[in-house]
C-alpha cells in the first residue's frame, strides 16, 4: 500500500554561498578566503595565470608539463621526499593546467595546514625542475598519448576538435600537447614558461574551509610574501574555425563495437552575454536526464546509454558539442534524430514545463554543488579565472529564473547553427559509412585512427 | 569527528537511519538493497542491474521517467547503482522536497508492478546493452570487469559470474523475471532507509512512517550458498587477456578478509602502502625510479561475505613487456612479504586513509551511503562513527602477519593484459615512433 497523492513542498529553506575576503599582498598575490566551519578541514587552490594558450609554439603541452613538474620536487627535497612529507600529513597535491589557467591544490586537516602550506608553497617558489623528472613525465605523456588511440571516447572527442578548429589555431592541438610537441619539451622551456607566467601577480590563493580571514593572509605572507615577478603575455587566436559549412568525418575503428558520435560546431567564450539563456537553453536540449535528446536517443529508441550536450565554457569560444555513443547498425539513425531536436529547438518556443524543469533544476543544485570545501575552493577559482563579478554566486540563481522562454528561443537560433554543424563519428566504416552517406549531410571523409 | 545517528526499524522490517545535519538546506535520501548480481539465478547473468534500470521506469503512481524528472525538478541529483551484493538508489534534494524522495522511493518499493510493460522492458534492455558496450567492450581493459571475478571465484560461486550480464541472458530476461525478483528482493524487510542532511527528527520519522509504514513485508528471499571459499587460492592463477591495447597492464587479485572483519583494515593499509598515491611502493618504484610503469593503483572490492578481493592495478610503459611488468610487480609484493613495512609507511597510509574520511564525510550523499552500507553489510550504521579509529589502530606488526599470511604465492591471481599484435597496414607509424624514442 502507497500513498496516492503527490507531496507539496513547503517553503525552502534559504541558503547563500559562503561568504569571502579578498584582499592582496605588497608582491601582488591575491588571498580569497571563504570560511567554512562544518569540518575540521581546509581545502587550498592556487590558480595562476599560466594556460595552454601560452604554450611555445610546436610545444604544446608545455603548460601542463610545467603544471605536473611541480610535483617533481623543490630545491630542498626531491620529488620523493615531497610526496612523502605531504602524504604524511594525510594530503597530496593536484597540479594542472588547462585552457585558461594553471591550478595547484590540496585538502587538508585544519591542524596540518601550516606545515602542508609551507611546503605548498615551496613547490610554487623552488620548483627544481630536474632534468630527469621532466623526462619521465615527458615518457608517461607519450604512453597516454598511444591509449588514446585504444579509447574511443577520448579519441572521439580530441578527433572532434582538431575536425572543428583550424590548423594552427591552438584549440586544434589537444590541450596537453600530441606527441610531436610533447618530444620536443626542453628542461629550458619548462624554466622558461615557468619564468615567464608563475607570477605573484598573476596568482591567487583560495582558502575554504576551516579557516579566518586574517590567518590565512598571514600564512601567505609568510610562505609566499618574498616572491617576486614581472607577468607578460602574447596575443593569440586560439578558436579559429576549419569549415565554414556542415562536413562529416568518419575516423575508422574496424574493431569498434560501438560509434562514439560527437556533433556540434564552435561555441562561445565563458563570458558571453547571453551565458544564462544558453545553459538553460543546453539543459532543456540536452544537459538533463529528462533533456529531448536523452529521452529520443535512449529512453524512446533505446540507441544509447546515454547522451548528452554541453558548451565547453573557455575564456575563448570552446565547443558545443552534442555527445553520444550508440550501437553502430544505428549510428544514421541517431544522427538524424539528433538533428530533428536541433531542428525543433529552433523552431519554436519551449513549453512552460520544459522551462521550469531546467530553472528549477539550476537554483536547485546549487547549493548541493557546494557541500564541500574543495568544490568552494573551485567555484571562487573559476570566479578568478573568468573574471566573473564578486555578486556572481549570490545572483547566480535569480539569474537563472529570470530567463523565458523567449530567451531560450533566441539563444537557441543564435547559438545552435545547423548549417554549420560537424560531425566526427568515430567507428567501424564498414557499417556505418553507406548509411551516413544518405544521410546526405554534408562534405564526408573517412580517415584512420591516428593519434596526430 | 562523530556524526550523529539515530536509528529505528519499522514494523515490516524496514531499517531506518536518520543523521541530522542543518548546516545547509540538502537532504540525501539512501536506499540500500540487500540484492546485487550475486543473487541472480543462472542463466540470467546482468538481470540485478537491468532491474535497478526498470526501477526509473514508473511506478503505480509515478509514469515512466518521471522518476528523473520529479527529482530534477525539485533541484535534486539521483542515480542507482548495482554491485555483487546490494543495489542502491538514491537522491539529494533541497531539503524541503524530503516528503517528494520519500514518496518516489516508497511508491516503486511498494509498487512498482503495476507500472511494468514488456515495451519498457525491451527499451531498457537495448540501454543496458548499449551500456555493456560502451563500458565493456568498447573500452580498453573493460573486459576486466567481468574477467578477474571469474579467475578469482570458483564458477559455482555466487560472485563468479559478470555483474553487466552477456547479451544472451540479457536477450532472455522475461517480465515474470521482474515479477519475481521484485517479490523476492525489493521488500521492506531486505532493505534500509539512510537520511543525511537537513531535517527535524520528529517530522523525518513521521514522513517516514507515512510512506513506508504500509509496505508489506517479504516472504523472505532464498539463502545464498556456496559463498564460503577458502582464505587463499592455493595456488597462484594466471590467465594471460589479447586485447586492443596499447600497454600492458595486470590485475594482481588477493583473497582478502571481508569487508568490516578486524583484518579488512589491515588489508586496506597494506593495499594502501603499496598503492596509494605517489609515496607509496609500487609508484615509486615501478613509476618513478625503474620507470617500467605508467600508473598504479590498489583497492579492495569490499565484499562482506565469503571473501573480499584486495586488488593491485598496473599499467606498463610502451617499452615493458607483460612478463617484466609481471615479475616486478610480483618482486615488489615478494619483498614486502619477506622483509615487511616501516612504521611510516603505516603512518602515512593512515593519515590518507583518515583524511579521505572526513573530506567524504563532508557529502550528505556520502554520510547517507555509507550508513546504509553499515547497515547493510555489517547490520550497524553507527560502524560509520568508528572507522577512522579502526584504521588508526592497524600496526606495523599487524600488516607484516598479514602480508605473510596473505600476499604469498599461494594466494595470487593474476590477469594480464597483452597488446594484441596489429596486423600489417594497422600499425600506425606514431605507434612505431613512439616505441623507438
Amino acid at each position: 500500500m502507497t500513498i496516492a497523492t503527490r507531496p507539496t513542498p513547503g517553503p525552502a529553506r534559504e541558503y547563500h554561498f559562503p561568504a569571502f575576503t579578498r584582499s592582496v599582498l605588497a608582491n601582488g598575490i591575491t588571498v580569497i578566503v571563504a570560511r567554512v566551519t562544518k569540518l575540521p578541514l581546509v581545502s587550498v587552490a592556487t590558480v595562476i595565470d599560466a594556460t595552454a594558450l601560452d604554450d611555445f609554439r610546436e610545444k604544446e603541452g608545455l603548460a601542463e608539463l610545467t603544471a605536473q613538474s611541480l610535483r617533481e620536487g623543490t630545491e630542498e627535497r626531491n620529488g620523493v621526499r615531497l610526496a612523502l612529507d605531504l602524504e604524511k600529513l594525510g594530503t597530496s597535491l593536484e597540479a594542472g593546467a588547462d585552457w585558461d589557467g594553471t591550478v595547484l591544490s590540496m585538502t587538508v586537516l585544519r591542524a596540518n595546514l601550516d606545515q602542508a602550506f609551507e611546503i605548498f608553497a615551496e613547490t610554487l617558489m623552488s620548483p627544481a625542475f630536474r632534468h630527469e623528472d621532466i623526462e619521465r613525465l615527458k615518457a608517461e605523456r607519450l604512453a597516454e598519448r598511444m591509449q588514446l588511440l585504444d579509447e574511443p571516447r577520448g579519441l572521439a572527442d580530441e578527433s572532434f576538435s582538431r575536425f572543428l578548429y583550424a590548423r594552427g589555431a591552438r584549440y586544434a592541438v589537444p590541450m596537453s600537447g600530441s606527441s610531436k610537441s610533447v618530444r620536443g619539451i626542453s628542461r629550458d622551456d619548462v624554466q622558461q614558461m615557468y619564468q615567464r607566467s608563475y607570477l605573484p601577480s598573476s596568482t591567487t590563493v583560495i582558502f575554504a574551509g576551516d579557516i579566518k580571514s586574517d590567518e590565512a593572509v598571514k600564512l601567505v605572507e609568510l610562505r609566499l610574501g618574498a616572491w617576486k615577478g614581472e607577468h607578460s603575455r602574447l596575443a593569440i587566436e586560439p578558436d579559429r574555425a576549419a569549415h565554414t559549412t556542415r562536413s562529416l568525418e568518419i575516423v575508422a575503428k574496424r574493431d569498434a563495437a560501438q560509434s562514439e558520435l560527437r556533433i556540434g560546431h564552435i561555441g562561445v567564450p565563458r563570458t558571453h552575454p547571453d551565458y544564462f539563456n544558453i545553459v538553460v537553453m543546453n539543459a532543456v536540449l540536452g544537459g538533463l536526464f529528462s533533456s529531448r535528446i536523452n529521452l529520443n536517443l535512449r529512453e524512446a529508441h533505446g540507441y544509447t546509454y546515454g547522451a548528452s550536450s554541453y558548451f565547453d565554457w573557455r575564456r575563448h569560444s570552446g565547443p558545443f558539442v552534442i555527445s553520444t555513443a550508440v550501437q553502430s547498425e544505428v549510428t544514421a539513425d541517431a544522427i538524424s534524430e539528433t538533428l530533428k531536436e536541433i531542428d525543433s529547438m529552433r523552431a519554436s518556443e519551449i513549453s512552460h514545463d520544459e522551462l521550469t524543469l531546467a530553472t528549477s533544476y539550476l537554483e536547485g543544485v546549487f547549493p548541493i554543488r557546494y557541500e564541500t570545501t574543495a568544490a568552494i575552493a573551485s567555484a571562487l577559482a573559476s570566479m578568478v579565472t573568468f573574471d566573473l563579478p564578486e555578486n556572481y554566486f549570490d545572483t547566480y540563481r535569480s539569474n537563472i529564473s529570470a530567463v523565458t522562454a523567449h530567451d531560450v528561443l533566441e539563444a537557441a537560433r543564435r547559438h545552435v547553427r545547423p548549417e554549420e554543424l560537424q560531425i566526427v563519428v568515430v567507428g567501424n566504416p564498414d557499417v556505418i559509412r553507406e548509411p551516413i552517406e544518405a544521410l546526405n549531410f554534408g562534405g564526408l571523409s573517412v580517415r584512420e585512427a591516428s593519434e596526430e | 569527528m562523530q556524526i550523529p545517528i539515530e536509528t529505528f526499524c519499522l514494523d515490516n522490517g524496514l531499517l531506518v537511519t536518520l543523521s541530522q545535519d542543518n548546516t545547509a538546506p540538502i537532504v540525501a535520501v539512501n536506499l540500500w538493497y540487500h540484492v546485487g548480481s550475486a543473487n541472480e539465478k543462472a542463466g540470467r547473468t546482468g538481470f540485478a542491474h537491468l532491474f535497478e534500470h526498470m526501477l526509473f521506469q514508473g511506478s503505480e503512481h509515478v509514469e515512466a521517467n518521471e522518476h528523473f524528472e520529479l527529482v530534477q525538478r525539485a533541484g535534486g541529483t539521483l542515480n542507482g547503482s548495482t554491485w555483487l551484493e546490494r543495489t542502491n538508489y538514491f537522491e539529494t534534494v533541497p531539503s524541503n522536497q524530503l516528503e517528494l524522495a520519500l514518496w518516489l522511493e516508497a511508491d516503486r518499493m511498494g509498487a512498482l508492478l503495476p507500472a511494468m510493460t514488456q515495451k519498457k522492458l525491451d527499451t531498457q534492455r537495448d540501454v543496458v546493452k548499449n551500456e555493456r558496450r560502451w563500458s565493456v567492450d568498447n573500452q580498453p581493459y573493460g573486459t576486466w570487469w567481468e574477467k578477474l571475478p571469474a579467475l578469482a571465484f570458483p564458477e559455482s560461486h555466487p560472485f563468479h559470474h559478470s555483474l553487466i550480464g552477456s547479451m544472451e541472458d540479457l536477450s532472455k530476461a522475461s517480465l515474470e523475471d521482474v515479477e519475481q525478483f521484485f517479490r523476492t528482493f525489493y521488500t521492506p524487510d531486505n532493505a534500509v532507509l539512510s537520511i543525511a542532511g537537513d531535517f527535524d527528527a520528529a517530522a523525518a520519522r513521521r514522513l517516514v512512517e507515512n510512506h513506508f509504514g504500509g509496505i508489506p513485508r517479504g516472504k523472505g528471499k532464498p539463502a545464498l550458498v556456496g559463498l564460503e571459499v577458502a582464505e587463499r587460492f592455493g595456488e597462484t592463477l594466471r590467465a594471460v587477456v589479447e586485447d586492443d591495447v596499447s600497454l600492458p597492464r595486470m590485475y594482481l587479485a588477493f583473497r582478502s578478509p571481508v569487508f568490516g572483519s578486524e583484518d579488512y583494515y589491515v588489508a586496506s593499509i597494506t593495499g594502501a602502502i603499496l598503492g596509494m598515491r605517489q609515496g607509496s611502493r609500487l609508484y615509486r618504484s615501478l613509476v618513478r625510479e625503474k620507470q617500467i610503469a605508467a600508473d598504479a593503483s590498489a583497492f579492495t572490492f569490499d565484499l562482506a561475505k565469503g571473501s573480499d578481493l584486495l586488488i593491485l592495478d598496473v599499467t606498463g610503459r610502451p617499452e615493458t613487456s607483460a612478463e617484466q611488468l609481471e615479475s616486478e610487480v610480483e618482486r615488489e609484493v615478494d619483498e614486502l612479504v619477506e622483509k615487511g613495512v616501516t612504521g611510516e609507511e603505516v603512518q602515512r597510509a593512515i593519515a590518507l586513509i583518515q583524511t579521505d574520511i572526513i573530506t567524504a564525510l563532508q557529502s550528505a550523499s556520502e554520510r547517507a551511503d555509507r550508513i546504509s552500507m553499515f547497515a547493510t553489510l555489517l547490520g550497524d550504521p553507527a560502524l560509520i562513527n568508528t572507522q577512522a579509529d579502526k584504521y588508526g589502530a592497524v600496526t606495523r606488526e599487524s600488516v607484516n602477519a598479514f602480508a605473510r599470511d596473505r600476499l604469498g604465492a599461494d594466494n595470487r591471481a593474476k590477469l594480464i593484459y597483452v597488446p594484441r599484435i596489429r596486423e600489417e597496414g594497422e600499425a600506425e607509424a606514431e605507434i612505431v615512433e613512439a616505441m623507438a624514442s
